[in-house]
């Protein structure tokens, strides 16, 4: 493959308010190949909506602009609605945060990979099934034939969101969107879901978006980090070299964190500047 | 000032709190940490009075505890949760839940209490017609810790007060209890899953796993990581970030 996975430059969202426009990513540009990036930032920061416009996936009212998007040569803002759900879930998928909201209550989890595998390759019921049982066998979910009859509202955070990756790897996509994937898991669950992501884009050579307000966690587990405030793309680090953060705002988040040896000291608060929402 | 002796939770068959006994002194911070299901929680309810289901003993401000409560303990005793755009209600301004807990207690001279109440968690007299979804996450934590404090209670409980909060906003939260117990000899009893949180506020913190205690740490074993049980060591790494050989070493403690 020529070229990069991804290509984004100067991507923009903006909403219209009755208050005027609303601009909530300004001016984004990346390019990424099969390796982990990670996007950090607080809440409200655009990393979201970054995101989900990669795969065409706004809110009602949103608005897309970009110079470029492209994924592997397609260009995802002209293509055809029909075109981007043949690449959606096949070859560039997303995992969202909590398992509880994102899977359906009334259908074994079994089933729901099996379908979700079944929308994107043609595979007999019993294939899909076979498919279905050795994803949940890859996430490392010990009985896999037993879990593949439970319910949603029977297996553990940990469980459920192992799940939701199974499901959106089955069809074996190029690109992985995981938008706060262990936010609501336990750290050492966090670890082992990392791991298994980790294990899948060293051996499949899938490309994953890691989307977190969690900075030493993304700079511990990504190859790159974009630091993302108001909309814009502020530093973009090695993902070791968070240490070495220029940007105010990056080094200030970093300061800010409660670590085991801060003693009960005062934390440095973040102080805003408004000059970091200019263009750089 | 809170003494805990042999707490036991159950629910059904299962046990969610299993002989658990500790002691906080009076303006201590004590910190209790733990995975989701440890029961860290459920011992926080207990002491409220929200969950009236246990044996063991229970004194609390000097005096002994039973499962129900009565309306003075309430002013000795006060909790704030972890999700501050739950636990305000949507359609009651700022003044009328600071109101609410004087109007109980009958307390009178609301104007200047609230105020006063406003102004200790930084906020200002311009916050006070606000509704809850006119507050930025941080805002509405200042308002339920004031909603606490305004009964001037001795002991406040926390539970996971800042896990809603982006870590910018965590950390003014945690200078303003720390500033708060300073300023009022608070006794604090902090519930989180977040080491460093702990850590930073209590000056002893216990680990709970699975209804038990495994151990216990002053702030200086949990900065310099002497952790003597392996289920601590584990949680101590695990906080670090993510480490591809340490995630193949996890092991199960049920």
């Amino acid at each position: 493959m020529s070229g990069p996975l991804l290509d984004v430059e100067n991507l923009r969202v903006s909403f219209r308010t009755p208050r005027g426009t609303m601009e909530a990513v300004r001016g984004v540009t990346f390019s990424m190949g099969r390796e982990k990036l990670g996007i950090v930032g607080e809440s409200g920061s655009g990393k979201s909506l970054t995101g989900r416009s990669l795969l065409r996936l706004l809110p009602p009212g949103a608005e897309l602009r970009a110079d470029r998007l492209t994924f592997d040569g397609v260009n995802l803002l002209t293509a055809a609605p029909a075109a981007l759900r043949a690449l959606r879930g096949r070859r560039l998928s997303m995992v969202m945060q909590d398992p509880k909201f994102s899977l359906n209550p009334v259908m074994p989890v079994g089933e729901q990979i099996a379908e979700a595998y079944r929308a994107h390759r043609k595979a007999s019921v019993r294939e899909a099934r076979e498919k279905a049982l050795a994803m949940l066998e890859a996430v490392r979910i010990r009985e896999p034939r037993r879990v593949y009859d439970f319910y949603p509202h029977e297996v553990s955070g940990g469980m459920g969101q192992r799940v939701m990756i199974a499901m959106m790897l089955a069809p074996d996509p190029d690109l992985l969107v995981a938008d706060e994937p262990t936010s609501a898991l336990d750290v050492t669950v966090q670890m082992q879901v990392l791991a298994i992501l980790d294990d899948l884009v060293s051996e499949r050579g899938m490309g994953l978006i890691f989307i977190s307000h969690d900075l030493t966690l993304v700079g511990s587990f990504c190859d790159r980090v974009l630091v993302m405030y108001g909309g814009r793309v502020v530093e973009t680090l090695a993902a070791n070299g968070l240490g070495e953060a220029r940007h105010p705002y990056t080094r200030g988040l970093m300061a800010c964190l409660p670590r085991l040896d801060s003693g009960a000291g005062d934390l440095p608060v973040l102080e805003r500047d408004p000059a970091w929402l200019d263009p750089l | 000032m809170i003494e805990v002796d042999r707490l036991t939770v159950e629910f059904g068959d299962h046990r969610a709190v299993d002989g658990v006994s500790f002691a906080v002194p009076s303006g201590d911070a004590y910190g209790i940490v733990g995975e989701s299901g440890s029961g860290k929680s459920t011992i926080l309810r207990v002491l409220c009075g929200l969950n009236r289901l246990w044996s063991g003993r229970l004194v609390i401000a000097d005096a002994a505890q039973r499962p129900r409560r009565s309306r003075a303990f309430h002013r000795e005793l006060q909790m704030v949760f972890q999700d501050p755009y739950a636990s305000l209600h949507p359609r009651q301004t700022v003044d009328r839940a600071l109101a609410e807990p004087l109007r109980i207690h009958g307390i009178g001279d609301h104007q200047q209490r609230i105020a006063r109440a406003l102004r200790e968690v930084g906020l200002g007299a311009e916050h006070r017609f606000r509704y809850p979804h006119q507050l930025s996450g941080g805002q509405r934590q200042r308002v339920a810790i004031a909603r606490a404090l305004i009964l001037e209670p001795r002991i406040l409980l926390l539970d996971e007060p800042t896990s809603a909060l982006d870590v910018s906003v965590q950390a003014e939260i945690l200078n303003l209890l720390q500033r708060l117990r300073r300023e009022h000899a608070l006794t604090y009893l902090l519930v989180s899953h977040n080491l460093a949180v702990v850590a930073h506020l209590c000056a002893r913190v216990a680990v709970m796993n699975a209804g038990r205690f495994v151990e216990e740490l002053d702030q200086a074993a949990l900065a310099n990581r002497r952790a003597r049980e392996p289920y601590t060591a584990q949680l101590l790494r695990a906080s670090d970030g993510y480490d591809r050989a340490a995630a193949e070493r996890l092991v199960a403690y049920d």
